[in-house]
């Protein structure tokens, strides 16, 4: 992986993804260890994102290395009407590894072409934010000993989702089953089903929440906007159709874990926080590990 | 194709040097026209629409004299024209006859249709990889989004 851009999911390959999951849980045992310290790390943020942002810099700095960058395109020469092309070229003199955040679907994948440096999408646009999914990936190996023959429900916005888009892509690699949950507006798109389709996954569609929490080992909320909605009606219709009680886990397996990329604004209810089944703030911390175990395996200080 | 059929339009309006885009759906003619950039064109150019086929009911054809298209250009009629035939005459003789071929990379000459693309909004040459030949699915190496036969736009 050593000088290798990360852009999308698939850029990396199973084996790679799975390389990046161990040193993430070495990394989890040992979060301090100062192994980048001649290396400079720039965070582009071309659109702010404070949660990712802080993520990545307390991963590098747990390692040693020298944060650059900036917070929003507000504060860079963007403003002033620069390229994106020549901003990539004058900060790959600067850095070592670029992790980057653009508004612009695409952005990162050319910017890992002008690049001299590696690298690191942290979201463009509505398209990929790979270390997300990584994180998700890492989070689900920990909590159920294994990513193989898992049955994962997705509960929520599935059309406009990317988390759930390239957490559906890198599943499809471990023989899992898809509960879909989501209403008749938001379902997931037909290019994302593509990918269980050409696996020959079993994937099943509903729009009933409570009939899949029996079923699943994983329960992956997300948030449904009202905007989204061509209609304000029918988000009334079913905005309260896809929110999480703690009462409604009681049947539940054991191992299910609760997931949810964060922010969360009403769709896990507060009194799920205290069931041990929830896990989105543990979630959240894993991505110090996955992001610190990205940056030493592209830099090349660990294999 | 049917030989007598070309050589009785080559007869009526035949062009000593150049190309012949043969085979063109009528509707699509002045489309190729467009993307071709040949209205501006300064030698003759010979336009047919309507014609009778026997293999596609009615045809369009376009005749180009002096002028001998580059892959870049010839990806471009296959985009619009799939069923087109490229003629090339020299000195009033067929020297070669080629069927237009979806490529399966096109680059610079479509427009990605998402208008959040990086390609829409920075000075980047588009790249596509083609996933369906037939279908005519384009995804862009850059956002990764579809753009389909509906909504495609050159460039
Ligand atoms: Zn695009």
């Amino acid at each position: 992986m050593k000088n290798k851009s990360l852009v999308s999911i698939n850029d990396f390959t199973r084996e790679e993804h799975i390389r990046i999951l161990e040193l993430a849980g070495a990394f989890e045992k040992r979060p301090k260890q100062k192994i980048l310290e001649d290396y400079v790390v720039a965070t582009l943020f071309f659109e702010p994102s404070t949660r990712t942002r802080l993520s990545f810099e307390s991963a590098a700095t747990r390692l040693g290395a020298r944060v650059i960058g900036f917070t929003d395109a507000a504060s860079s020469s963007v403003t002033k009407g620069e390229s994106l092309r020549d901003t990539i070229l004058t900060v790959s003199n600067y850095c070592d590894i670029i992790v980057m955040r653009h508004p612009r679907e695409g952005s990162a994948r050319f910017a890992s072409e002008v690049a001299s440096v590696p690298v690191i999408n942290a979201g463009d646009g509505a398209n990929q934010h790979p270390t997300q999914t990584l994180l998700d990936l890492y989070s689900i190996r920990k909590t159920q000993g294994k990513l193989d023959n898992l049955n994962v429900a997705f509960v929520g916005d599935l059309k406009y989702g990317r988390t759930v888009h390239s957490l559906v892509q890198a599943l499809c690699n471990y023989n899992t089953t898809f509960h879909l949950v989501s209403p008749q507006e938001l379902k997931l798109p037909s290019s994302v089903k593509m990918n269980i389709k050409d696996r020959n996954l079993a994937y099943h569609q509903h729009t009933d929440l409570m009939e899949v929490i029996p079923k699943v080992d994983i329960l992956y909320m997300t948030r449904i906007q009202k905007e989204r909605f061509a209609d304000p009606l029918d988000y009334e219709k079913v905005k309260n159709s896809y929110i999480l009680r703690n009462n409604m886990l009681s049947g539940s397996r054991e191992n299910l874990k609760i997931m949810h990329p964060l922010p969360r604004v009403n769709e896990i209810t507060i009194d799920v926080d205290e069931n041990a089944k929830a896990y989105y703030f543990t979630q959240a911390l894993n991505g110090v590990y996955v992001r610190q175990a990205l940056l030493a395996a592209i830099l090349g200080v660990v294999e | 194709m049917e030989k007598e059929e070309v050589r009785k339009e080559l007869k009526v309006s035949a062009i000593e040097n150049g190309t012949v885009i043969d085979h063109i759906p009528s509707e699509s003619v002045f489309q190729v026209i467009k993307i071709l950039n040949l209205s501006e064109y300064k030698e003759q150019l010979l336009i047919a629409t309507n014609l009778d086929s026997q293999k596609m009911g009615k045809k369009g054809i376009i005749k180009v004299s002096n002028k001998f298209f580059k892959s870049d250009d010839i990806n471009k009629i296959a985009l619009v024209a799939p069923s087109a035939t490229l003629i090339i005459i020299n000195n009033f003789a067929v020297t070669e006859k080629k069927q237009v071929e979806v490529p399966g990379h096109v680059e610079k000459i479509v427009k990605c249709f998402n208008p959040n693309c990086i390609t829409n909004n920075e000075d980047i040459s588009t790249r596509f990889t083609v996933i369906d030949k037939k279908e005519l699915k384009l995804s862009c190496h850059y956002c990764e989004k579809i753009t389909a036969r509906g909504n495609m736009a050159f460039r």
